[in-house]
């Protein structure tokens, strides 16, 4: 987080868009045109080399696709015919390259969306956010989100041991009314603090919108060099559809 | 002659469920005076802070703040001149770092700029936390809340500082880093405790509402004092605390 490579140093904003961009065709790339999704390899492993990232950063971080990598694991399996034979099992061709799509695509976007997080601070992706025009109301919405999460976690954390502290076990369905009830007592906690938030907001002088931030435009160069990423991933994307039609 | 900081004049107010929490309050602060506001739980000394800024309304009565009544067309610039702090710093805090909190407030009256950094820090550097701008909230201890909930109010240069219990959950020492930090302010202050020894070290003046009246004002060592007033009003000094003791 810390880090202080051309990638940190990027707006946010710069490279949000250059990450959608670029993300956006290499899921407009078909997925039989393998030699594409080297060259994206290639450009994502050079920009986790620049970001000085950690790989031990990226890689526990990379699980949440294992639910994705599962489903496309079963498209050869579900897939029409044709099929081939593999190790005594019957699967399809066009599932294979289904599924080996899903696997490329979503651990490209993965990868590039850890290193987004990684290389810039979450006040930071929301005034990128603001920027880009996001409407206000959802980017305070955010904004609030990640500032009480730990606020609402650690009271759900005192609940649980405050519950325990009296002999409760979570076992089985019977524990559920109990579960409900904490989950009911949590949200109207949140919600009250809700309301003393914005008297608190409201008595310096909220109207509705969150003061803009100030943040140093982003230069010609570092635009340039950001939409380097997006440009290269059209060309590939074209030539990939070219080559197979 | 200058207005008082803080005019309170008549002040009556119900809830919406018919509960009437305040029947009648009159409060004079003269600018420059640091005032602690006694009374028990449930005596309406948060109704009475949240009409100071126009956040409760359609009472009875008048507040005026340095002479400009609280009234809908002047809560932008009374909400300036007023600084609340409330009691659960979490509830301050709203902001994704300490930099952008402290720059809500003048951001919202018209600053920015320059102008706008130099009042974040000078806000910070009063309370001592200015190493602490880029941090989250909640990577902050306590004490450190508080005080930065303080500066965000003192980087709107008030008119008056109104704490509410801001002794509250505090260790020893983050209460005495708080008091001097309180201690070194140019600026009126309305403090409203419970937290009686914490009154007598900071406040000369003390009131005492009960049941939503003013019942006594005056210097804080003589309401301590009073035994009478004291026992009436559900205030007790905690064991051992005699404020005869105490050197003016």
């Amino acid at each position: 987080m810390h880090g202080h490579s051309w990638l940190h140093r990027l707006p946010a904003h710069v490279k949000l868009v250059a990450m959608v961009l670029f993300i956006f065709t290499v899921v407009g790339t078909p997925p039989d045109q393998f030699w594409a999704f080297g060259v994206y390899a290639v450009l994502v492993i050079i920009l986790v080399f620049l970001s000085g990232v950690p790989v031990r950063i990226i890689a526990p971080r990379m699980l949440i696709e294992v639910p994705f990598v599962i489903f496309a694991l079963l498209m050869p399996f579900f897939g029409p015919p044709p099929d081939v034979e593999f190790l005594g099992m019957t699967l399809s061709q066009a599932g294979i390259i289904a599924g080996w799509g899903i696997i490329a695509k979503g651990t490209i976007g993965v990868v590039l969306s850890i290193l987004l997080a990684s290389t810039t601070p979450a006040r930071d992706l929301l005034v990128g956010l603001e920027k880009l025009r996001v409407p206000p109301l959802l980017v305070q919405i955010t904004s609030f989100m990640l500032r009480y999460i730990h606020v609402v976690v650690d009271e759900m954390h005192r609940m649980k041991i405050a519950r325990e502290a009296r002999g409760f076990q979570a076992k089985g369905v019977r524990s559920w009314p109990v579960l409900a009830h904490s989950a009911g007592a949590l949200f109207i906690r949140s919600y009250e603090r809700g309301e003393r938030v914005h008297l608190a907001m409201l008595s310096r002088g909220y109207t509705g919108r969150l003061p803009q931030v100030r943040v140093k435009p982003p230069t010609r160069s570092q635009w340039l060099g950001a939409m380097a990423l997006p440009a290269i991933g059209l060309a590939v994307m074209i030539t990939a559809i070219w080559v197979q039609s | 002659m200058t207005p008082p900081s803080l005019l309170i004049e008549q002040l009556a107010y119900a809830y919406p469920d018919g509960h009437q929490a305040l029947f009648g309050v009159d409060l004079r602060v003269e600018r420059g005076e640091r005032v602690a506001l006694l009374g028990p739980n449930g005596a309406g000394k948060t109704t009475l802070v949240l009409h100071l800024n126009g956040l409760l309304t359609g009472g009875v009565g008048n507040v005026t703040v340095a002479g400009l009544p609280v009234e809908p067309v002047n809560y932008a610039e009374i909400r300036s001149r007023v600084g609340v702090v409330f009691q659960d710093p979490d509830d301050q805090l709203f902001m994704p770092t300490v930099r952008d909190d402290i720059a809500f407030g003048p951001a919202n009256m018209g600053i920015t700029g320059d102008e706008l950094d130099a009042r974040v820090r000078e806000a910070l550097e009063q309370v001592d936390m200015w190493e602490f701008a880029d941090r989250p909230p909640h990577h902050l201890s306590f004490g450190q809340r508080r005080r930065v909930a303080v500066a965000t109010v003192l980087a709107m240069k008030p008119e008056i500082l109104v704490l509410d219990e801001p002794s509250s959950n505090l260790d020893p020492a983050s209460r005495r880093e708080l008091a001097d930090i309180l201690r070194s302010l140019d600026v009126t202050v309305l403090m409203v405790t419970h937290d009686l020894p914490y009154a007598l070290e900071l406040c000369p003046r003390a009131a005492v509402l009960s049941d939503g009246v003013i019942v006594a004002d005056g210097p804080t060592r003589d309401i301590l004092l009073n035994d009478g007033l004291m026992r009436a009003n559900r205030l007790e000094l905690p064991f051992g605390f005699d404020p005869a003791n105490v050197p003016a």
